[in-house]
């Protein structure tokens, strides 16, 4: 499972990332989460706002900022 | 009949009554005032965020630059990319990708940046202080004024052939490798998303609100009535250019300005004044400034900070010659 969230580096993304990061480990999963703050590589998948989560390539939240629990429930949404 | 005439009674009963404050002592009235103030903002907060996020929900930005992108509108099409900016949420983070996205989605430039102006310049957090502190009228004249100076600014600066100045990656950027016609697959239900976009706003928000309404109780309990005419004098020519200039490379949550705002105008600024600077701090700062430079030569970014600054010096003196 490859989990990243991408970003412009602003602190509504690095939050969603930290939050990932817990959500991962209090989940016992087995995945990487990778932060990709590349604004070419966010256009190139065609959205307009951040931050952006995707597990195995698939988007599962675009904008916002979901808590811990939050972001459990759609990574546990996408087993 | 005033809607929150029950707010009221509470703030009193919790003052007065629970805690057994004077009425007429600084404590008691900062207190009742921070009550009040403070659940009358939240529960505006909490319905002017479901609103703009139905509208959003229903008009999501990917549609609304489609639409932008295919439509000619004769001049139109400033006017919907600013109305539209308003019903946005504006996070300065989505700022980068919102401008790539929109200019090499086929949006003109001019089109574009008047988005990027009233987005953070005229939006529900705004509406919603400005509702809750300052009245009805005011919030109109506010919102009316924001619309009109980023529909002007996004046409002139769409005039002015600024589009070899954005920076050369994003010229370089090709187009058509972009996926424009990106498909959400939504799978919580309506009402979800924007409950769950409203709280989102309103969970970022709300600490501002309690600390900026808390310094506007302060000011208005402690600082004396005609503390700015003594020590400051009265309004003169340059007031205005000077607060917004002040206010332009100032980063701060319209939440936390907007009440210490409305304490100020109560103690003898007066009101145009202060919504120039309000306009200039949450419409302009230097982290945004900072963020744009990535997509943007310094041409440009000075072009687009200079004609929005000086509609906002210009709509100052409007708003003091009619409010």
């Amino acid at each position: 499972m490859t989990i990243q969230v991408l970003g412009s580096g602003c602190m509504t993304c690095k939050t969603l990332f930290e939050n990932t990061k817990q959500a991962v480990a209090e989940l016992s999963l087995d995945a990487e989460v990778e932060y990709i703050t590349d604004i070419q590589k966010i256009i190139e998948m065609g959205y307009l706002k951040t931050p952006i989560l995707t597990v195995n390539g698939n988007a599962v939240l675009v904008g916002g900022l979901p808590s811990v629990e939050e972001v459990k429930e759609l990574l546990e949404g996408t087993e | 009949m005033d809607l929150f005439y029950p707010v009221q009674v509470f703030a009193d009963w919790f003052t007065y009554q629970l805690f057994g404050l004077d009425a007429v002592s600084r404590l008691g009235s900062s207190v009742n005032f921070f009550v009040y103030d403070t659940i009358k903002i939240l529960v505006l907060l909490l319905l002017i965020t479901h609103l703009m996020g139905a509208v959003n929900t229903l008009f999501p930005i990917e549609k609304v630059r489609e639409y932008l992108a295919k439509n000619k509108l004769f001049g139109l099409e400033y006017v919907i990319a600013s109305l539209l900016g308003t019903v946005t949420p504006f996070c300065s983070c989505s700022s980068v990708p919102l401008f790539i996205g929109f200019v090499k989605g086929g949006i003109p430039l001019g089109v574009t940046l008047a988005f990027l102006i009233s987005s953070p310049l005229v939006d529900g957090v705004v509406i919603a202080m400005l509702l809750g502190l300052f009245g009805a009228k005011v919030t109109a004249v506010y919102v009316l004024t924001g619309i009109a100076i980023s529909v002007i600014a996004g046409y002139i600066l769409g005039k002015l052939n600024l589009e070899r100045y954005l920076a050369d990656w994003v010229t370089a950027l090709e187009g058509d490798k972009l996926n424009l016609g990106t498909e959400h697959t939504e799978n919580s239900s309506f009402i979800r998303s924007v409950s769950s976009e409203a709280f989102t706003i309103f969970k970022r928000v709300y600490l501002y609100v309690l600390v900026g309404v808390g310094l506007g109780a302060f000011i208005h309990g402690y600082v004396p009535t005609d503390f700015f005419e003594t020590h400051v004098g009265a309004d003169n020519v340059w007031s205005v250019p000077i607060a917004v200039l002040v206010g332009v490379p100032l980063y701060a949550s319209a939440a936390g300005v907007i009440p210490i705002a409305q304490a100020l105008v109560a103690k003898g600024i007066s009101l145009g004044t202060i919504l120039a600077f309000m306009m200039a701090t949450v419409g302009l700062s230097v982290p945004e400034g900072l963020m744009l430079k990535k997509v943007m030569k310094w041409q440009l970014l000075v072009t687009f900070f200079g004609v929005v600054t000086f509609a906002i010096i210009l709509s100052g003196y409007i708003f003091n010659s009619i409010l």
